[in-house]
């Protein structure tokens, strides 16, 4: 600050410095190209005929669409909400010491993640064929306790949220999995010198620590579940988005505008969904990022002290969770 | 008294694998005592206190916290593996404190510490939050409870850590190098919370490189190197008069 040298080009005090900028010419010409580009392809778009733009404006709101598009939403978030739970469910007794839990997660995990979701929706819908009627009784003899057809009267759309969970629910149970190992052990260790059993540990200390780090990734499986919705057409359920959009535009034969209506509607969800991750990260970015800032050094934590405990958070947040995204896809 | 301490270890051995942490370790603490564990590092000091509240099993030995064995049962000449459970009540009387400090960095500092009295020993949240607040201005933080760990600095961590330990009401507190992670100038204040925790008559087992701390506060010292303990005693006679080639080479390194 007070280097006599530099006195000669400039005063030097404490005020601030007054500099120009560095130009980045490279930067800028490629800025300019893209936009070229960008209003080029959109002239072309809007003027082209095979876009059909008016039957996009016509069915986009149609109620048909709209009705398709709630059940799509609806879909998604009964699904994943199973996964979710399965998934830190099979992840947990994956991490458990009992080596029978251990191999039936694992058995789940290769099952469920070695077959494609389409062929196990396609069995799905076919459990009813299959299992016509189940029967309760002593193996090798004539009793019977009951008899029931289980899938007979299980309407096709909760057919269709068992099977996409089920599936999800192997790869969710990697994520949490994942989750729970990134916590460091000394918070294990620090909880059970305490008393606290297992149960305890894991749900009060363990898991709330972890959804730091699992929230990322879920954002992810949420919105390719969104479009992995568009599958269930194996099992034979034909009234969520994408296969509504099909079965209309068969009808008025006309493809290309009814697979932008569907983009739209698939954009604008994506859109919701990923608003409410980033207050989920929020939330559970508390307490933590200042500290992981400054992990390597816990005295320089105490230059934060002077800052909103809230207004780090929410700054930090996002830092944090690219960088744990990074350690874990 | 000797018919009764708080801490008797006979013979522990403890192996990780092939590799033998510890070789026949026999401590006696006493009530009210402060024993310090010095020693390289790589010597067993830590995982032996980590035996002690059963955070490691043992492979060999016998240890009993206030005459309770701990981890198993024994009846007649068998001994009986404990249930999680029962490990967790042992453990509930035992306070730990770790050199990572390990707060939970998503609680509160004043959450930290009542999350185990509510949770294990059931005790009404105001009554926690109360008995808190005064551990809190006992270790001279009362004015952080609303606060995240994360916004505190190593020695302020330490010292909430240590007041989380103690609303376990704990018998005996043990601490594992609780100031090696901490900035030269930060030390002291965990010291002295450690002091004012002997005074007041706590049974404590502290390994520890603070050779000075050892003296002013220990009553016993035990020097340990390779799995064993080499030399024990008064911690005023082990520093200044030291037996064993090896304490002697060790105390001429760190002193």
């Amino acid at each position: 600050m007070t280097d006599s040298r530099d006195s000669s080009v400039q005063e030097s005090s404490t005020a601030p410095i007054k500099a120009v900028k560095l130009r980045h010419p490279l930067r800028t010409t490629f800025a300019v190209v893209i936009a070229l580009l960008v209003v080029a392809f959109v002239w072309d778009a809007a003027t082209r005929e095979a876009y059909q733009w008016p039957l996009v404006a016509q069915y986009l709101f149609d109620r048909r669409i709209t009705q398709a598009a709630l059940i799509t939403l609806t879909l998604t978030v009964l699904s994943m909400i199973l996964a979710i739970v399965m998934g830190l469910v099979l992840a947990v007794m994956r991490l458990s010491d009992n080596p029978v839990l251990k191999a039936v997660s694992w058995t789940y995990l290769w099952l469920f993640r070695g077959t494609p979701v389409y062929v196990q929706l396609v069995f799905w819908g076919l459990l009813g064929t299959i299992y016509r009627s189940v029967t309760i009784g002593i193996p090798f003899t004539d009793v019977a306790f009951f008899t029931a057809a289980p899938f007979e009267f299980i309407d096709l759309f909760w057919l269709a949220v068992l099977g996409l969970a089920f599936n999800e629910a192997a790869y969710m149970a990697e994520i949490v999995r994942g989750g729970i190992l990134s916590v460091p052990r000394g918070q294990d260790e620090a909880a059970r010198a305490l008393g606290m059993s297992w149960r305890q540990t894991m749900l009060r200390i363990i898991v709330p620590q972890s959804m730091r780090v699992i929230i990322p990734p879920t954002g992810n499986e949420v919105i390719s579940m969104l479009k992995t919705t568009s599958l269930v057409t194996a099992l034979g359920f034909s009234l969520e988005l994408y296969a509504r959009t099909r079965a209309i535009s068969a009808q008025i034969y006309a493809t290309v505008p009814l697979l932008i209506v569907a983009s739209i509607w698939y954009l604008l969800v994506t859109s919701i969904l990923m608003v409410g991750q980033y207050y989920l990260e929020k939330y559970y970015a508390r307490g933590v990022s200042p500290q992981r800032a400054t992990e390597t050094e816990p005295t320089q934590t105490a230059s934060f002290a002077a800052v909103e405990p809230d207004g780090t958070g929410a700054a930090g947040g996002s830092d944090t969770i690219a960088t744990s995204k990074g350690e874990h896809r | 008294m000797s018919s009764n301490p708080m801490v008797r270890a006979e013979h522990i051995v403890k192996r990780f694998g092939s590799h033998e942490v510890l070789k026949d370790i026999s401590v006696t603490v006493e009530r009210g005592q402060v024993a310090c564990l010095i020693g390289p590092s790589g010597s067993g000091k830590s995982t032996f206190l980590r035996c002690i509240n059963h955070l490691e099993s043992i492979n060999g030995g016998r240890l009993w916290v206030d005459g309770d064995l701990m981890g198993y049962r024994q009846r007649g000449d068998k001994l009986y593996e404990m249930s999680p459970k029962e490990v967790s009540r042992q453990r509930a009387d035992i306070g730990m404190v770790f050199q990572s400090f390990n707060l939970f960095p998503h609680m509160t500092v004043l959450e930290n510490i009542i999350e185990a009295p509510t949770r294990v020993k059931n005790v009404k949240k105001q009554a926690a939050v109360a008995t808190a607040m005064q551990l809190l201005d006992r270790v001279g933080l009362a004015h952080k409870a609303k606060v995240y760990p994360g916004h505190l600095s190593g020695g302020q961590q330490q010292r909430v850590a240590i007041a989380r330990a103690l609303a376990m009401e704990p018998k005996l507190m043990l601490f594992d190098e609780p100031t090696s992670a901490l900035d030269p100038e930060l030390v002291g204040e965990v010291l002295d919370v450690m002091k004012g925790l002997a005074q007041s008559g706590m049974t404590m087992i502290v390994v520890t490189h603070e050779i000075g701390f050892a003296r002013e506060v220990g009553d016993s010292l035990f020097f340990m190197d390779g799995g064993v303990i080499v030399e024990s005693g008064d911690p005023r006679e082990v520093l200044a008069n030291p037996q064993h080639q090896r304490t002697q080479s060790f105390l001429s390194k760190v002193l």
